[in-house]
């Protein structure tokens, strides 16, 4: 019994008495698509060029100068573990969140709004806090100290679990917000009726959950997660602040190419790794979460 | 109450159920709360206070020197001027551009509707760190360098995915036929669409303008190299921080983050405006 | 041109529409019509000011010490704006390939300058007139970043000195003058303040945008094995490797996180450490007494130090020519020199004396750096000279050798070996001469041997 979100009907909106034959969604759509390519346009082929391109012509050095690179490889690995991690547990505390929101407790609104305060931060100020945090004579030991416990060194080179650990509390922490505003506005259109309805006719919290609730915040889970995988391909600050370059991510060898290293060319190569990991998984969110009975459209 | 033929579990477990829930909204606000409590104990510590250890979690040693002498550096005020200037133009910009293309991909079936969400996602994708040259070329080349215009069409790049998609994802869950009895009882396509769809879009417009306006309040690396004289407070001072005592630091964090608390605070009245609506 | 994104997508008016069309024009006029910002570099309001950008004096402090240095000495007014190296790289080269240059002065290290030849001005003429302020040779040589002419006008200079909290003097192993230590004093110490302190206590700058890779080609290899380039795999550099493997094992494992050791060093977490005068100065700043700067270790082949250059460079086409000028030359004049050295710990790059008032942290610095150049069998060893935007990519080399050999623990030759390969590839396209500590003979192309 899935409950399907209101159908779209193409027709019912387009006005019969419009002069010229452009389509409406071409006068909407316009204005974003002619900004972007104006602004975007030129400096993306450049940038994107750099990649395969030197002096001489094309060139695929730069690609391989990217591969051999010490660092690459385990980049890839942290970068996929880190989302392949993340993203699944961020969903199911953000909606967790929203749930335990919706359901209408004490102060829900205070509660929202410190839900809300990661957003706040930039990624660097993040950083900050949790390597205060966690760092030999930070806070997390300060407080074990407190406690009678001998510090642990959480953050040591040589101990690629509690790196990782550090990582995922920091940028869960960070960056579920996100999630939980996109879920919360999403839920805020899904009438409570439907699932008190489910309720009288005695369907338990998780059939309500994976029949009613999930169903209608489709359109809305599927642009968290479109955005914030394409955001969690972008953000290092917080892993480079904890661990330095014990635990590289590829968005931070870009950086480090690009800054440090001073070779714009393979730093591209190694945007362009990012550019691509981030469509192919828009894609297929985009396929793999589309509207059933809609057509193609969506 | 006290008839015992009444079966008082259900309620009960009501109770007990609210509880529950209450223990772990409060758990997950502390979880929330900790880190912001610790940036703001830091900033308001000495320097010296930050040295030791164990650090104290309590406020013992508060000072505002750190902050102060943060604060009256060169530039500071011309600064936040210009990110609050370049914030509010980035969340007005992409709000113009963006909603109709969210409402588009709502309402609409078009060709090229998926090619369309990826070529918005294509600039998101790419580390902007690539871009540094060309753009900061083609905005000299326009003479819009150094200026706020700049870093606001650049903001509005980078946030018009988010803002696109967000309100395409609300303005789905707004019936399309409430706007048709709108459109019924003589509203014009754009009348039904401020009156009516506007309102219960709210929500969603409003969680857009936050990403919005904490992401144009937090980039750095854009603002710094389409500016020299006019800069932007995260330009103008986290490169600074980067190398700065570790007391500067946490006071530059803490001194950015206080108006996008203020900004969320603001926008969140909308973004649960309906918490209620409907029976409760 | 911003006015026309701000039009709503025509779409059939109503008198609602309208309002609220309107209503959202006015709100954004201010936005667009009064200005394009405020300033947010002093200065740089009125014409005639000269724009100095700078990859130095980035923190707040130093940055408002430098500001008031330049308000006091220098009869131009200048808009100081100080950026990260990345920032400085593509705002020079942008500006100079669209033609549009919006700077007049540009000061950064020798390795940010660099890499930005090609949009530099000569500036031999000037050192021509400065002639009488006495550079070192070196650093004249080092300013010419492998070309035939003069790129940028030093500007200041610092080195790397080993800080000691006296704490940890009562682990020195007895007969060992922490004046002129020798490396196997300096590794005998270290695990000797293991032992005694229950933890290890020395320190070094091995993080992310830590400078650890200056200590293996300015102090560690020539040390050992007299070159930094042509000896770096020979038996010495084996044994040099070695021995930084066995320093790694006796340093505080948290050293991969830091970036300046001033921080874990006043926070009493690192008590003796390896850094760049500019990176230690915090340290002894509160309690001066409670510190010893001291000289690097010396080794088989002598003390290996290197020295650190900043330059003040003219970028092409960039505006206000005379004043920049101007701002150069009082720059290169004494009392600002002394000033910048007072207030901002770099030393002076003119021939001067200097004064006996100075400041705590900054006096120790200026005796462990006299003690530093003028000892016995002192090694002078330059940053790689005239690799230009590789200087990073070579740098990354001494890197991964430490990660490979010190972290994962690797057997040192292969290491050696692999990472000779790469850094002859880099060499190879470069054809430059070498540098000191290795043979300079102009003409020949440096490469590992």
């Amino acid at each position: 019994m899935t409950v399907q979100s209101p159908p779209t009907r193409p027709a019912a909106v387009r006005s019969p008495h419009r002069p010229r034959r452009v389509p409406p969604a071409v006068w909407l759509i316009g204005p974003s698509i002619l900004f972007m390519a104006l602004l975007m346009g030129w400096p993306m082929v450049q940038g994107v060029l750099q990649a395969v391109q030197n002096e001489h012509g094309f060139t695929l050095d730069f690609i391989r100068q990217m591969v051999e690179d010490p660092y690459f490889w385990p980049a890839v690995r942290n970068t996929a573990l880190l989302i392949v991690v993340m993203i699944p547990l961020q969903f199911g505390i953000a909606i967790g969140m929203a749930l335990l929101l919706r359901s209408n407790p004490r102060l829900n609104k205070l509660h929202f709004f410190v839900w809300a305060i990661p957003l706040a931060l930039s990624d660097l100020a993040a950083g900050l806090v949790w390597l205060s945090i966690f760092n030999d004579r930070g806070y997390l030991n300060s407080f074990l100290k407190g406690l009678g416990i001998d510090g642990v060194p959480w953050l040591a080179y040589d101990n690629q679990a509690t790196l990782f650990f550090c990582v995922l509390i920091a940028e869960v922490w960070r960056s579920t917000s996100l999630v939980l505003v996109i879920v919360v506005a999403g839920l805020q259109g899904i009438p409570k009726d439907y699932d008190e309805a489910a309720q009288v006719f005695g369907a338990t919290f998780w059939q309500r959950l994976r029949h009613v609730t999930l169903p209608l915040l489709k359109p809305s889970l599927q642009v968290a997660l479109i955005l914030r995988t394409i955001l969690a391909f972008q953000t290092f600050a917080v892993a480079q602040a904890l661990t330095g370059q014990n635990f590289p991510l590829v968005v931070g060898e870009t950086y480090r190419w690009y800054t440090a290293l001073q070779n714009p060319n393979v730093a591209a190569a190694l945007a362009l790794v990012i550019l691509v990991a981030s469509m192919l998984t828009s894609i297929f969110y985009l396929r793999a979460l589309r509207e059933k009975g809609q057509g193609g459209t969506r | 109450m006290s008839t015992p033929t009444v079966d008082t579990a259900p309620l009960r477990r009501q109770r007990r159920n609210r509880i529950y829930l209450q223990i772990a909204c409060v758990t997950i606000s502390i979880f929330m709360l900790v880190p912001i409590y610790l940036i703001s104990l830091a900033a308001l510590s000495t320097r010296e206070s930050l040295n030791e250890f164990p650090l104290s979690l309590l406020p013992t040693n508060i000072s505002f020197d750190t902050l102060d002498a943060f604060l009256s550096s060169t530039g500071i005020f011309g600064a936040l001027g210009n990110s609050v200037i370049v914030g509010i133009g980035t969340v007005l910009l992409s709000a113009v551009l963006g909603i109709p293309g969210g409402y588009a991909l709502a309402r609409f079936a078009f060709p090229g509707k998926e090619p369309y969400q990826l070529f918005l996602l294509f600039t998101r994708a790419l580390p902007i760190v690539v871009l540094s040259v060309p753009l900061a070329k083609l905005f000299l080349t326009t003479n819009i360098y150094d200026t706020t215009y700049g870093v606001i069409l650049l903001h509005t790049s980078l946030a018009l995915p988010t803002t696109i998609l967000i309100s395409a994802s609300v303005f789905l869950s707004v019936p399309v036929d409430v706007e048709e009895a709108a459109r019924i009882f003589g509203c014009g396509p754009l009348g039904a669409f401020a009156r009516v769809v506007m309102p219960m879009a709210l929500p969603g417009l409003a969680a857009a303008s936050i990403f919005t306006f904490v992401m144009s309040w937090n980039e750095v690396l854009g603002a710094s190299i389409l500016t020299l004289d006019h800069r932007t407070l995260p330009a103008q001072v986290l490169t600074s921080l980067s190398d700065s005592p570790l007391a500067y630091r946490f006071a530059g964090g803490f001194a950015l983050v206080i108006p996008s608390i203020i900004f969320i605070a603001f926008m969140r009245r909308y973004l649960t405006n309906m918490w209620g609506s409907t029976i409760r | 041109m911003t006015d026309s994104y701000f039009r709503p997508p025509p779409i059939g008016p109503s008198r609602r529409s309208m309002l609220l069309a309107g209503l959202g024009t006015a709100l954004s006029l201010p936005f667009l019509s009064a200005c394009s910002g405020f300033d947010t570099s002093g200065a740089a309001a009125g014409a005639g000011s000269v724009g100095f950008l700078s990859t130095q004096f980035t923190p707040v402090e130093e940055k408002q010490r430098y500001e008031a240095v330049l308000k006091k000495f220098v009869k131009v007014p200048v808009a100081y704006n100080s950026v990260a190296n990345n920032v400085f790289a593509s705002t020079v080269q942008s500006q100079e390939e669209s033609g549009n240059v919006r700077l007049s002065l540009l000061g950064g290290l020798h390795g940010d300058l660099a890499p930005l030849s090609k949009s530099l001005d000569d500036v031999d003429y000037l050192l021509r007139d400065l002639a009488g302020s006495g550079f070192s040779k070196d650093i004249l040589e080092l300013a010419k970043v492998g070309g035939p002419t003069s790129k940028y006008v030093p500007w200041m200079q610092a080195t790397y000195l080993v800080a000691v909290n006296k704490k940890a003097l009562e682990w020195l192993p007895s007969g060992v003058d922490v004046n002129d230590l020798r490396y196997e004093d300096y590794l005998a110490w270290a695990k000797a303040a293991k032992k005694g302190a229950g933890r290890p206590v020395f320190g070094m700058p091995a993080g992310p945008k830590g400078l650890h890779h200056r200590f293996y080609q300015g102090f560690l290899l020539p040390s050992f094995t007299g070159g930094q380039i042509t000896t770096f795999r020979n038996p010495d550099a084996v044994t040099a490797w070695n021995y930084m493997r066995e320093l790694w094992d006796n340093m505080v494992p948290a050293s991969t996180n830091y970036d300046a050791m001033q921080e874990p060093l006043a926070r009493g977490e690192v008590l003796v450490a390896w850094d760049h005068v500019a990176r230690l100065v915090g340290a002894p700043a509160a309690k001066p007494e409670d510190w010893l700067m001291v000289p690097a270790p010396r080794g088989p082949k002598g003390r290996g130090y290197m020295l650190i250059v900043a330059g003040l460079a003219l970028p092409k086409g960039g505006l206000e020519r005379e004043r920049s000028e101007q701002v150069i030359r009082s720059l290169m004049e004494p009392p600002t020199q002394i000033e910048t050295l007072r207030k901002n710990a770099f030393f002076p790059v003119i021939q001067t004396e200097l004064p006996t008032d100075l400041a705590g942290a900054i006096a120790l610095e200026a005796a462990a750096v006299r003690r530093q150049q003028r000892s016995p069998g002192a090694l002078l060893a330059l940053p790689p000279v005239g690799v230009g935007a590789k200087d990073g990519e070579v740098s990354q080399i001494f890197k991964n050798c430490f990660q490979e050999i010190c972290l994962n623990g690797s057997p040192v030759q292969p290491v050696l070996d692999q990472q000779a390969t790469q850094l002859n590839t880099i060499l190879k396209a470069l054809a430059v001469p070498c540098w000191a500590p290795d043979p300079v003979s102009p003409g020949t192309k440096c490469e590992v041997a």
